[in-house]
């Protein structure tokens, strides 16, 4: 862990010593656990059906709602079917919606935030008011509407599963940036009239230069962890659509998903709902430390 | 079952050889309703039973508010624009028929005298019309007397076709006459054969002349009283908020005496299942809630804490699976599934045999639906098999296996089985509901065991069940291989529910959809069958045509029947309620009471 960092300070030995991002990254302890943990169940979703080859729609009903043991080591649910095997292939399904809507999410609520807060005037106006209007939109029509027209049509084009999986990331990342647009835009507009950016301004920096390389690091921080908890909105939310007939097929067993089915059960058969909310809140935990120690590294404040 | 049985079990009835409760058990075993059984009785000489229930207040009032939970809310009150259960159920609070159906399907008097029948001269023998004594004494809410006239605008109303009322066909080939204040004949057209249909059950319910006068036709949506109901009832209301709450006073003039037992009710909507099991038998904050179908085991973990009980309501509920007979993945003219397609796959009888052997019913029934399901393969019966309950259906995928390996279904590379390049590769849907999805589970990975590859699909039920020409994931449209569902028989005869096999009612684009036909299946003999039944005017003959259009249906696998459904319902320990499938459960809620 050490060696890169050495070399760094090796190149820069003129200057004075900063501790470069990756340095204060690790000095993060809780984010150093966080990425750490988050590899683990990442490798674990990847490599895990691998080594765990119990299939993950078997049913057999002995065995049905059985606690955790040697045969199921996560307990089944109420139709016997393998938690451990279910759990391992639904995240690699959950994580993958996660990340790519909050994505999806961070970048369009980025740029909507940007230029709002760059642009004085009736744009400005213009973008607040689109947002505002997302906000009110009701969400739930909208969404049958999306899946209705759209449904079809990507599943000719890129068939059922990848249809169904660009559409969700679409749907939960394009309705989750107006928060994130927001924060930007009050930053940006915090940002702007700070006297290193009227500094670069006054010696002739262009636009695009003035937000790419002075406001927008600075305005990271928040956007980061916006985004780390839009990932965990975006796990739940596939499994809402599931629920509506709109995500996944019943019986791909996403976390959301199995946590959905569980939350009956909750009094009789804990295990069932305890190990996806686990991993829900891991996943959660971990990308939000990360955030916190990514804010704090790339933050240019700290660079002196 | 033929003719000649049903009428030997009628004679051992007769005789006593035979309970009515077991003739009737037997007559739902073959997809009959209990309305009709009891009404082949009553035509033989056997009158309707009145059903004993205890009430032992000993005067009105005293009982307190109770407090109902019934989680899909009512929207309005009049009950003729009742299209929803929901709605059809809540305002039997306000309004009554002048009689109504028993859990065991009994004709049971509310606002008539006595029924009328073949013997009191009150049915016709040629069955073209029907006298009924109305009960003296009853006054509306407002202290208007009910009489005649109240029956005769009902009919008016609901018959004309600008009001548009749901019940409009019960009235439409009707004529009523008035004979004296509190007499009135209905004459029919063509001899009846089930008549117990105006003015009894859920659409029977009458309204008040005086109030609705002035709302006919087109103006019949805007009436107050749509929302504020002026009935005959036991209950008076003093608050309605549409979609979530329902709250009502005890009507001081009821017609029965020493009724109602509650000072108030309070029936609340919204929640789920869930919710509502465990709202009345867990925490015990209400008293009574519908329509529960929640797991056993949940149902079982809420009752352990003593505060309610389950009670389990037989009616005619089938949850089945229905198979699409043309092609939903052509277009044709601008639509799928059209009659002039054929089903790629289904086409092949096998195929649908062997879909028909891969649904593991003993195991949905046993661990998916507990106590308030049973397997049935019922929909089919031949008289050998009457006798068992589990002969008409099994489940073996070698044998499935077999049968497609002699139709030639060869199974490929991926283990899908296929034949002349057309793969076995079926979508099913069905509307959300845990239970159903795990049904859906079950029956996909008996399919796959047996080659044939099953995408699985889920649609929000408030879709699945619109009647939206626009939507393409309606049951109406159909656009898919196989699809799930209950089809509730909540009308007491099964008349009106065959209809939905006819050639006829075929959904397509040219009706928008809105006919019931929805397997599109289409058969000569079943098509002179209904309308042979629809004529025959001994109850017999018409129940032994159902049974054999029943058979047609099943032993062409169009459906294939997997659960027979029991509502459950939650009640606070002590709380003693007459229920009924047949009608709103609060057919008689002004006997509903605690023992003291």
């Amino acid at each position: 862990m050490a060696g890169p960092s050495h070399q760094t300070t090796l190149t820069v030995a003129d200057e004075p010593r900063a501790p470069t991002s990756w340095q204060r990254f690790r000095k993060h302890r809780m984010a150093v656990v966080g990425t750490v943990v988050l590899g683990l169940l990442v490798a674990l979703v990847l490599l895990g059906p691998l080594i765990w080859n119990v299939p993950i729609d078997k049913i057999d009903f002995r065995a049905r709602l059985a606690m955790p043991s040697a045969a199921h080591p996560l307990g089944t649910d109420d139709l016997g079917q393998d938690l451990l095997a279910r759990l391992l292939y639904g995240g690699r399904v959950s994580l993958a919606v996660g990340f790519a809507a909050m994505l999806v999410a961070v970048v369009i609520g980025t740029l909507v935030g940007a230029v709002a807060g760059m642009s004085r005037g009736p744009l400005d106006a213009f973008l607040m008011w689109l947002t505002d209007l997302f906000l009110a939109l009701p969400t739930l029509p909208l969404l049958l509407l999306i899946i209705y027209l759209f449904r079809d049509a990507l599943k000719g084009l890129v068939g059922p599963e990848v249809g169904v999986f660009v559409l969700i990331i679409a749907v939960v990342g394009g309705l989750r940036w107006m928060p994130v647009a927001r924060l930007v835009r009050a930053q940006f507009l915090t940002i702007r009239e700070r006297e290193f950016v009227e500094a670069a301004r006054a010696l002739g920096a262009s636009r695009l230069r003035q937000v790419v390389l002075h406001i927008l690091p600075n305005a990271l921080g928040p956007v980061i962890v916006a985004g780390t908890i839009s990932v965990a909105e975006a796990i739940i939310a596939e499994s809402t659509l599931s629920f509506l007939g709109l995500g996944f097929p019943p019986d791909t067993p996403t976390w959301g998903r199995i946590l959905f089915d569980a939350k009956d059960f909750l009094s009789i058969a804990p295990h069932w709902a305890l190990f996806p909310g686990l991993a829900i809140f891991l996943t959660v935990l971990s990308i939000n430390f990360i955030g916190d120690g990514l804010r704090d590294a790339l933050d240019p404040r700290k660079v002196r | 079952m033929k003719e000649q049985e049903i009428r030997g079990l009628i004679g051992r009835v007769k005789q006593g050889a035979m309970s009515r409760r077991d003739f009737v058990q037997r007559m739902l075993a073959v997809g009959l309703t209990a309305p009709l059984a009891t009404t082949m009785l009553a035509h033989n000489g056997i009158a309707h039973a009145q059903t004993s229930f205890d009430y032992t207040p000993t005067k009105a009032g005293g009982g307190g508010t109770v407090k109902l939970l019934q989680w899909q809310p009512a929207s309005q009150l009049n009950p003729h624009f009742a299209v929803g259960s929901a709605d059809q159920h809540a305002i039997y609070l306000f309004y009554e028929p002048l009689a109504s159906w028993d859990e065991e399907g009994n004709l049971t008097p509310i606002l008539a005298e006595e029924l009328p029948s073949v013997e009191n001269g009150g049915v016709s023998q040629d069955g073209t019309s029907v006298t009924w004594k109305l009960k003296r004494g009853v006054t509306w809410h407002d202290g208007t007397p009910f009489t005649a006239d109240d029956c005769l605008f009902t009919a008016e109303f609901a018959s004309d076709p600008e009001t548009l009322a749901y019940t409009m066909g019960t009235y439409r080939d009707v004529t009523f006459e008035k004979i004296d204040d509190h007499t009135i004949r209905l004459v029919f057209k063509t001899p009846r054969p089930f008549w117990p249909d105006a003015f009894v059950g859920t659409r029977g319910l009458i309204l008040p002349k005086h109030l609705y006068q002035d709302y006919r036709g087109a103006r019949a949506k805007d009436a107050p009283m749509n929302l504020r109901p002026v009935g005959t009832g036991p209950f008076i209301i003093t608050n309605f908020v549409p979609g979530d709450l329902i709250s009502a006073k005890a009507n001081p003039n009821y017609h029965v005496p020493n009724r109602p037992y509650f000072d108030a009710i309070e029936m609340k909507g919204g929640g789920d299942a869930a919710s509502a099991a465990r709202a009345v038998l867990q925490t015990g904050e209400y008293d009574f809630a519908w329509n529960l179908s929640v797991e056993d085991e949940i149902l079982d973990s809420m009752g352990a804490s003593g505060q309610g009980e389950v009670r389990l309501i037989a009616g005619a509920n089938i949850e089945h699976m229905q198979l699409n007979t043309t092609d939903p993945w052509t277009e044709v003219d601008g639509e799928r599934a059209s009659v002039t397609t054929q089903h790629p796959v289904f086409k092949d009888k096998a195929v649908r045999d062997a879909l028909a052997l891969l649904v593991d019913r003993a195991a949905i029934a046993e661990f998916i639906y507990g106590r308030s399901g049973e397997a049935t393969g019922n929909f089919i019966n031949t008289p050998d098999r009457f006798t068992s309950k589990n002969t008409s259906w099994e489940f073996d995928i070698d044998k499935a296996n077999g049968l497609l390996d002699a139709a030639g279904w060869v199974r490929g590379r991926d283990g899908i089985r296929e034949k002349d390049g057309v793969k076995l590769s079926l979508v099913f849907q069905s509307p959300t509901a845990g239970q159903r999805q795990k049904t859906q589970t079950v029956v996909k990975q008996a399919c796959e065991e047996a080659g044939i590859a099953m995408e699985l699909k889920v649609v929000a039920p408030g879709i699945f069940f619109s009647a939206d020409p626009g939507n393409s994931d309606t049951f109406g449209h159909f656009y898919c291989d196989i699809q799930m569902y209950t089809s509730p028989m909540r009308e007491p005869d099964p008349g009106l529910f065959m209809q939905q096999f006819l050639s006829s009612e075929v959904s397509a684009k040219a009706n928008n959809w809105q006919l019931r036909n929805v397997t599109r299946w289409r058969n000569a003999e079943f098509d002179e069958l209904e309308a042979a039944a629809s004529v025959e005017m001994d109850p017999v003959k018409r129940a032994a045509m159902f049974i054999r259009m029943n058979d047609l249906i099943v032993e062409d696998v169009v459906v294939i029947p997997l659960i027979y459904r029991k509502v459950a319902a939650g009640l606070r320990t002590g709380l003693k309620a007459p229920l009924s499938t047949w009608t709103s459960y609060l057919w008689r809620v002004s006997d509903w009471h605690y023992d003291a």
